[in-house]
């Protein structure tokens, strides 16, 4: 057993680990800044700009998204029971990337207040899947999880159709730019972005904290759930909307960044234990911290170029998976 | 028995549920008084474990009536319902890597509100359901390094920490070996005993149904034909009917009554 102090260790340990690569990510670049001017806000001076207004906004962006996206991927891992499910399971970012592509695809140019119409395409996309999952569950009595994964499954499939189709029909710089979206980025650099996506972030996250208990119940199945008194059905409801509608807000903005949402929580049930009381917290500080440093890869690897984040998520954190799999260390939970 | 209540605690009157077109209970009528050890048998397929379900109500729907301590059973919030009954499943799912304590508290989960901690009541009825089935030595093993017997005592811990007054079992000792069964059968009829604990179990077990001292329901083609007694089955053919093949009496000197064997087995 991971006795409760030790699990409060690792948890404090992940505190510690998320400020230390906070504080230090936004000065890793292949030319360092100097911390000097940075502290001293020195109005002009070229490195405080770079710090607070393009590293500092991104870094937190990206401490955001990947804290929904573990913790989204936690709890759709918790209703399906199955450890293969991500955030995405349930066709809200296929919505939101057909949205994406066909704002795309019609050549149009535009913002509200600030968001831009890719977003905007994108959150409309993610909404619609979102509905056409609930209702096409809802027709069948009972809103099962089958039935659900199935619809997510369904209408996931669809619009990645749909977007392949838009592909075929559009310019090949319009095919770029969307498969360029469908990668994933935090090129959305200016705070406003951070306020944007936190009301979504937070008040996902939130909901499922209210529910570590029903996550935990949901875990051991669903008619141990109904037996100890869990409303499975309406709890179940609750964890998609929360959930998909954290998720679409932060495709919307940084496109569907993969892998976070699936390895993130397996890797912290490695070091906490299935106790969604502990899993959640330490699920959204090691996912933030995770998809900052890969962004601070993404940002450093290759000078005078950024390589999309969606792809170094993948590709740095699948061999850290698998060792720590592999490794035994944790073989009593695994 | 001393405290048994007069009426039904459960009472259910011509219920029938269907799924899809096939009606997996017809018609079925039972009742059962606090303080009871009701065994259920009959073939497979007959519609137990779904009887179970819907007592628990994880399947809903159905015609008919279920009434708990007098109320129609649709009126009970799933939370309220569950300080009434708990459920302990067949247990051959794949459980994630609690401990035994993990799983056994998580049995407070009707008692406890959205953002209360758990209380000293909470603890001791937790340390009582571990204590009552012998768990209190694997409070700290992992769930997936149990033995299948002591799975279940986990899970009849888990459904002891709710304080229901029922407690519906679906196939207790199924893949357990000899000595488990007589473990796990021992730890119901305490519980029975001396804390009143009022027990449905589905059984497939005929001769643990006959000893368990309490009353048997049968159930054929989702059709209750036998409840009663348990030695009042062994008469007129009944088990003969019930499953369709012969069965031998056999009786020692040592048993309060006698046993079954299928004759198929000769």
């Amino acid at each position: 057993m991971k006795p409760a102090p030790k699990r409060k260790k690792i948890l404090l340990l992940l505190v510690i680990l998320a400020v230390l690569v906070l504080a230090g990510s936004p000065l890793l670049a292949p030319t360092p800044l100097s911390i000097g001017e940075i502290l001293r806000f020195e109005k002009g001076g070229l490195d405080a700009q770079i710090f607070w207004d393009l590293r500092l906004p991104r870094v937190c962006l990206a401490f955001l998204a990947g804290a929904g996206l573990a913790v989204g991927g936690m709890a759709f891992q918790a209703v399906f029971r199955n450890p293969l499910a991500t955030p995405f399971t349930l066709g809200v970012s296929s919505g939101a990337s057909f949205g994406a592509a066909l704002y795309v695809y019609l050549g149009i140019a535009f913002s509200v207040l600030g968001l831009p119409g890719v977003s905007i395409f994108a959150f409309i996309g993610g909404t619609c899947s979102i509905l056409l999952v609930y209702s096409l569950t809802r027709l069948k009595q009972g809103f099962t999880t089958a039935t659900l994964l199935l619809a997510g499954v369904a209408i996931s499939f669809f619009f990645s159709s749909l977007i392949l189709f838009i592909q075929y029909l559009g310019r090949v710089t319009h095919s770029f730019r969307i498969l360029r979206w469908l990668m994933g980025g935090l090129d959305a650099v200016e705070f406003d972005s951070v306020l944007r996506l936190l009301p979504f972030v937070l008040a996902g996250v939130i909901a499922l904290a209210c529910l570590v208990r029903e996550l935990n119940l949901l875990t051991l199945g669903d008619e141990i759930a109904t037996a100890r008194g869990m409303h499975v059905p309406r709890t179940k409801k609750i964890i998609f909307f929360a959930t998909s509608l954290m998720v679409g807000g932060i495709v919307s903005l940084c496109g569907p960044i993969g892998f976070v949402g699936m390895i993130v929580p397996h890797i912290c049930r490695l070091l906490v234990g299935p106790d969604h009381r502990v899993l959640l917290p330490a699920t959204l500080l090691f996912g933030g911290t995770f998809l900052v440093l890969c962004d601070a890869l993404s940002r450093s690897l290759i000078a005078e170029t950024m390589i999309p984040v969606g792809v170094i998520t993948a590709l740095f954190g699948a061999p850290f998976f698998l060792w720590l799999l592999l490794s035994g260390v944790f073989s009593e939970r695994s | 028995m001393e405290g048994r209540m007069n009426h039904p605690l459960l009472e259910i009157t011509d219920f029938s549920f269907l799924i899809g077109a096939k009606k997996i209970l017809n018609g079925i009528s039972l009742a059962v008084r606090e303080g009871d050890f009701l065994s259920i048998i009959g073939p497979n397929g007959a519609g137990k474990t779904t009887l179970l379900k819907c007592i628990m109500r994880i399947l809903t729907g159905g015609h008919g009536e279920i009434r708990l301590a007098g109320r129609n059973l649709e009126i009970f919030s799933q939370k309220e319902l569950a300080s009434w009954l708990s459920y302990v499943p067949q247990g051959v799912e794949i459980l994630p890597a609690f401990t035994v304590l993990e799983f056994v508290r998580m049995g407070r989960y009707p008692h406890l509100s959205p953002f209360s901690t758990f209380t000293q009541t909470d603890e001791a009825a937790v340390e009582r359901s571990l204590s009552l089935t012998g768990m209190e030595p694997f409070a700290h093993r992992y769930l997936n390094t149990l033995s299948g017997g002591e799975r279940q005592q986990a899970y009849i811990a888990a459904a002891l920490a709710q304080e229901a007054k029922v407690l519906l079992l679906d196939e207790p000792t199924a893949f357990l070996d000899p000595r488990h069964q007589v473990e796990v059968l021992a730890t119901l009829k305490r519980l029975n005993r001396e804390t009143g604990l009022t027990i449905i179990a589905i059984t497939h077990d005929i001769n643990s149904a006959l000893l368990s001292d309490g009353e048997i329901l049968a159930i054929k083609e989702g059709k209750d034909v036998y409840q009663g007694p348990a030695g009042g089955i062994l008469s007129a053919d009944k088990l003969e009917n019930i499953y369709g093949t012969g069965f031998l009496k056999l009786q020692d000197s040592r048993l309060p009554q006698f046993l079954v064997l299928p004759e198929g087995l000769l």
